[in-house]
């Protein structure tokens, strides 16, 4: 059995969050991905590295989920969050919602992300080819010349 | 005995996931003027304590036995 809210350390398989919010009243499911990108602002990401304070990141996921059925109710969550190494394209972060009409799915989905980044425990160092930097952290700019 | 964890950026910075500090009851704000002192560049103005898994506040009171977790700004997603 699945736990709808919870932080892993392998690949997120997208239909298995989809399936679970799907019900017979469900009429509409948005399944946001957040995806490792290469470039940001210009500095090449090589890879990055997650880690989290996974029980309490766990909680607060599943916070987030109560406070989405508060606002809009009858939606159905599951919120999973990837730690570890992920490299370009992986799936960090996948959001599920279902709802009887399209709207609060969307919207529910949208508040889910902005509410992960604000309060859930979980840290993302960038590793580029001359320096690496914990986001969110103390800015710390790589060292020498870069060949870009 | 307070255990304390380290995550991220502080777990480099300190050299450790985890430690006790020998006392009994001190506010959150003790315990980050404590870090502070202990390991210079800690930054605690930008650091959160959690306390048992829940985000304090300044003047909560930590007991012997909680378990708490510094919190530098956080970057899921």
């Amino acid at each position: 059995m699945m736990k709808p809210y919870e932080i892993v350390e392998t690949p997120i398989e997208i239909q298995k969050y989809a399936d679970y919010v799907l019900h017979a009243g469900a009429g509409a499911v948005t399944v946001f991905t957040g995806n490792v990108r290469e470039w940001t602002h210009g500095i090449r990401t090589l890879y990055l590295a997650y880690e989290a304070y996974i029980p309490m990141a766990e909680k607060k996921l599943a916070q987030i989920g109560a406070e989405m059925e508060d606002k809009w109710p009858g939606v159905k969550v599951a919120i999973v969050h990837r730690i570890g190494e992920l490299h370009i394209s992986d799936i960090a972060v996948l959001i599920a919602v279902s709802s009887s009409h399209r709207k609060a799915a969307y919207e529910a989905n949208e508040y889910a992300i902005e509410r992960i980044k604000e309060i859930v425990p979980i840290w993302k160092k960038e590793i580029w080819e001359n320096g690496e930097e914990w986001i969110g952290a103390q800015k710390k700019y790589p060292e020498g010349n870069g060949s870009e | 005995m307070i255990t304390v964890n380290y995550f991220a950026r502080l777990r480099e910075l300190t050299g450790k996931s985890e430690e006790t500090i020998e006392s009994d009851s001190m506010t959150v704000q003790k315990l980050l003027d404590w870090a502070e002192d202990t390991y210079p560049g800690f930054g605690k103005s930008t650091v959160h304590v959690a306390v048992n898994e829940e985000y304090a506040l300044k003047e909560d009171i930590i007991q012997s036995g909680d378990v708490c977790a510094f919190i530098p700004p956080v970057s899921g997603g």
